[in-house]
């Protein structure tokens, strides 16, 4: 209309300004490890960083774990309430926002008070046990996401209908489960795990208090003691991140190209 | 429902049943959130109210009046409302131009991508970032020297310290405001605003009576998760500081990693104040959107 | 005298144009609706008066001042959208107290006023409840009085009852017109409902693709519908081609029947096609007599539709439906009789193509 664009686009460009300047920043600096030339050295010394492959390995793994774990928790519990407990919504719903709001150094201290070797389960004493513990931390950081995405899904669906549909042929609540909703729910099920790998992938906080391998504390050791590796991580980290939220956006562009209307 | 087909006593048997197994289908998330979110928070605070011995005492709590922890805790609260605030300011600035702007078309969805991205791109590798960019040898600083002529260190400026972190926070911050009210603003409809135009409302007039009052419970809520992002952050600070600054999440890491405050349950005592903090922000909330959304059901 | 005053309005989106040199003059009082399909610019004109889209080119007057390039602001209308419009975090009195608040009204004037409008609209009791708390009907009600209690020159009422159920559209719209008659207020109606524009207007002006196809009172419009667009467009219609036999005497031949219009053909010669109108309540069974035409035909179908009875006949090619009271004591063709119809020849109307009026 009327009103001038002046400062909509003033406020674009000093956010891009101050989004972007950083990223050249860091990228500059990861090249400055060859005195005098521009070089990706930085980048070839963490490639080859032994240290590096294993931490990154691991947090991989972690992160697919987690992605499991959380899918299998948070999938059938959405569907559930949304199914037979709806009057349980609002709990659950705070329930899986509890984790924003409880800061995570919170929750992962109660853990290593509550799980230590004198406690009824003593899951910090055997590696297994301190990385399961920390998968099911990483759960819960990711609880929040998780679950909105799965729930938003199943909401775009008729869960009663396609729950009837599936009984009246006589299947089982597993068939149902993952031969009917699940399918449906696919792409929101994607975008949450994306989420998850981009969470998961740099923790830091559970990882180092349970003095895990994982890529965050490697980080960390890297930046405390290196001056131009610190750099080439940070942007591997930026692709790694924008690669995650590249998937969501394929992932939600399929799913909206998929559907009539 | 085809219990209803069935008599009425056997339905109220089958009922009550079908209910209890309905329960069941939530036993494993509750199982789930009571050991890992609930359990771990709630015996950090009784712990904060238990002696080593485990008798109850008011010790721990008192032992937070230390000036050290009245600091820690004061510049976490400077930081992370410094943080939410200018976040949401700017944040929200950003989601208005994107949406209500005027901006061509592909401005909007480049914007909620890379707030997408920048978002999660917090903790360790964003602090490597801004050391690159604002640190004593960073781009921003050596640019700033090379062709400004200012020395950014001589005017007092450091990455490291309540404006550094600030300024770093904001980098996440930011754009989760702005993924946070793009939908919200895309929630004003076009008609209250041509409504207000025809009634003789100005710009001011119609964001002051109609546009703010529906977007408070939004913009409460972002700014909310904004403060208690920043309150909780670890990684970041840690990275970008070492132990240097004194914020109450380093204080406690360096606890649980070396029990630096020489006493087991003061620790505890630390964290049921971000407990008290986090959670007093919360109920503010819940308060304050219950207020701004009266005219909602 | 002339109230608002429209010469040579334009409006073009890029490349498209929406309306095309568009001219009306609406009276003092007067109630003048916009009808057409979704599309054919009935909305845009509306929102260029309102002030929401700048016209391309082309003036707007309202009571002699020139408003075309002034803000929505300082217009002195009053809008009444298709729904939802109302502010949801005002109360009822909030949201028709809004605008005199605007306008600097005295607590005092602006509680007498609201308590009026409340009145106007017959619901005194709502004035604490909140949107979300009304129904649809209700919540149009209070957009009405919302937009009335300002005085503004004239109302504009963009499909203000199409989101409603079809009983409460009824009930609205015959509340809408009494309203605006007592207040004597100049309002232009958007619709894209036929029975809405023919029941509440004054004029009617009927647009199709950015053009105004005919402007006229209900009554002309439905009866003498001048273009092919608006016969089809304003009730339901029987358009038949025809071939001219000779123009001067209104001689037409419909699949070989031959028939007489009333009038003779204007610009036609013999040998022309040209579309001819009849409205299926003017036909009739029976045979040709002084003034009427008959055609013969076979009964294809019979539809039942309560009051009316609907029946299509097949001529040749082309169909004829022909709707008849249904009376117990009327006996109904059955499908594959032959019948004969007739019909008043001034009820033969030879409609121009769409776009020539």
């Amino acid at each position: 209309m009327r009103r001038s664009r002046f400062g909509s686009w003033l406020a674009i460009t000093l956010g891009s300004l101050y989004f972007i300047v950083p990223l050249i920043g860091t990228f500059e600096f990861s090249l400055r490890m060859k005195r005098g030339t521009y070089s990706f050295e930085a980048y070839r010394v963490v490639l080859a960083d032994p240290h590096f492959q294993a931490s990154f390995t691991y947090s991989t793994l972690l992160a697919l774990a987690t992605i499991a774990v959380g899918t299998i928790l948070v999938v059938p519990t959405a569907y559930w309430v949304q199914l037979r407990l709806r009057r349980l919504r609002p709990v659950v719903e705070f329930i899986t926002l509890m984790p924003l709001v409880i800061p995570a150094i919170v929750i992962v201290f109660g853990y290593i008070r509550l799980y230590n070797s004198q406690s009824i389960l003593p899951l910090t004493d055997s590696s297994f046990g301190t990385d399961a513990l920390l998968c099911f931390g990483c759960v819960t950081l990711a609880l929040p996401y998780l679950y909105r995405s799965v729930d938003t899904g199943l909401r775009a669906i008729d869960v009663r209908t396609l729950t009837e549909a599936a009984e009246s042929l006589g299947a089982g609540w597993f068939t149902i489960l993952t031969r009917v909703i699940f399918p449906n729910i696919r792409s929101a099920v994607l975008s949450g795990a994306f989420l998850t790998f981009a969470i998961v992938i740099g923790e830091f906080t559970f990882a180092s208090l349970l003095n895990r391998p994982a890529f965050g504390p490697y980080l960390q050791l890297v930046g405390a003691n290196r001056a131009y590796e610190p750099a080439a991580l940070a942007i591997i980290a930026f692709v790694v991140t924008w690669a995650c939220m590249g998937l969501i956006q394929v992932v939600g562009t399929v799913r909206d190209a998929g559907r009539p209307k | 429902m085809s219990v209803a087909e069935s008599g009425s006593t056997t339905a109220g048997v089958r009922a009550s049943s079908a209910s209890v197994l309905a329960w069941l289908g939530v036993v494993p998330f509750f199982l789930f959130a009571g050991l890992f979110l609930i359990l771990p928070t709630g015996f950090l605070i009784v712990g904060a109210f238990q002696d080593a011995q485990g008798h109850f005492t008011l010790a721990n709590l008192a032992g937070l009046a230390h000036p050290s922890i009245v600091k820690a805790y004061t510049i976490s609260l400077e930081i992370s409302v410094a943080s939410a605030l200018a976040g949401a300011a700017i944040g929200f600035a950003l989601a208005h131009a994107a949406v209500l702007g005027g901006l061509p078309a592909w401005i909007r969805p480049t914007l909620s991508t890379f707030c997408g991205v920048a978002s999660q791109f917090a903790g360790v590798p964003l602090a490597f970032a801004f050391l690159a960019t604002l640190g004593r040898t960073g781009l921003v600083t050596w640019a700033l020297m090379q062709w400004g002529g200012i020395n950014l260190y001589a005017t007092g400026f450091n990455l490291l310290t309540f404006t550094g972190l600030t300024l770093t926070y904001l980098y996440f911050q930011i754009p989760l405001m702005v993924l946070i009210l793009t939908p919200a603003l895309d929630g004003l409809r076009r008609e209250w605003r041509e409504a207000a135009e025809t009634l003789g409302a100005s710009t001011g007039q119609y964001w002051r009576q109609v546009a703010l009052p529906i977007l408070w419970p939004s913009l409460l809520g972002a700014t909310l998760l904004l403060f208690a992002n920043a309150f909780g952050a670890v990684a970041t600070a840690y990275a970008l500081t070492g132990s240097s600054l004194n914020i109450v999440t380093i204080l406690l890491y360096a606890q649980i990693r070396g029990d630096v405050l020489h006493d087991q349950n003061l620790g505890y005592a630390l964290a049921l104040g971000m407990i008290v903090i986090t959670g007093l922000s919360n109920v503010a909330y819940i308060w304050l959107r219950s207020w701004a959304e009266r005219w909602i059901r | 005298m002339t109230f608002i005053d429209i010469r040579n309005l334009k409006k073009s989106f890029g490349p498209t144009t929406v309306v095309h040199d568009f001219a009306l003059s609406v009276e003092r009082g007067e109630f003048v609706s916009f009808l057409g399909p979704s599309g054919c610019g009935k909305t845009t004109i509306l929102r260029m008066i309102a002030g929401f889209e700048t016209a391309s080119a082309g003036s707007i007057r309202i009571d002699g001042r020139e408003v075309t390039g002034l803000p929505p602001a300082k217009r002195n209308v009053g809008m009444v959208f298709q729904a939802y419009a109302l502010f949801p975090n005002m109360t009822v009195a909030g949201n028709i107290a809004f605008g005199l608040k605007v306008a600097k009204w005295s607590n005092a004037a602006i509680a007498a006023r609201v308590e009026e409008m409340l009145g106007l609209i017959k619901l005194p009791d709502i004035a604490d409840r909140y949107p979300y708390q009304l129904s649809g009907g209700q919540q149009q009600r209070v957009a009405l009085a919302r937009a009335i209690a300002v005085k503004p020159e004239v109302l504009l009422l963009d499909e203000p009852l199409s989101a409603l159920d079809a009983k409460i559209r009824v009930s609205l719209r015959e509340e809408i017109r009494s309203l605006q008659k007592d207040l004597g207020i100049t309002t232009i109606f958007v619709t894209h409902d036929q029975e809405e524009a023919l029941s509440m207007s004054d004029r009617i002006v009927v647009m199709n693709e950015g053009r105004a196809e005919q402007i006229g009172t209900p009554f002309e419009v439905y009866n003498y519908p001048r273009t092919r667009f608006v016969a089809s467009f304003v009730g339901t219609l029987n358009l038949l081609s025809a071939t001219v036999v000779d123009a001067a005497t209104g001689h037409l031949a419909i699949d070989g029947q031959h028939v007489l219009a009333a009038k003779a053909v204007e610009g036609r010669t013999a040998g022309d096609t040209v579309s001819v109108a009849l409205r299926p309540e003017a036909v009739d069974f029976g045979g040709a007599s002084e003034g009427r035409d008959a055609l013969t035909g076979t009964v294809e179908a019979v539809a039942f539709l309560g009051a009316v009875v609907r029946i299509r006949v097949g001529l040749g090619d082309q169909k004829i439906s022909l709707d008849t009271f249904n009376q117990p004591q009327l006996r109904l063709p059955t499908a594959g009789e032959t019948v004969t119809l007739s019909f008043s020849r001034d009820d033969l109307l030879v409609v121009e193509p769409d776009g020539r009026s």
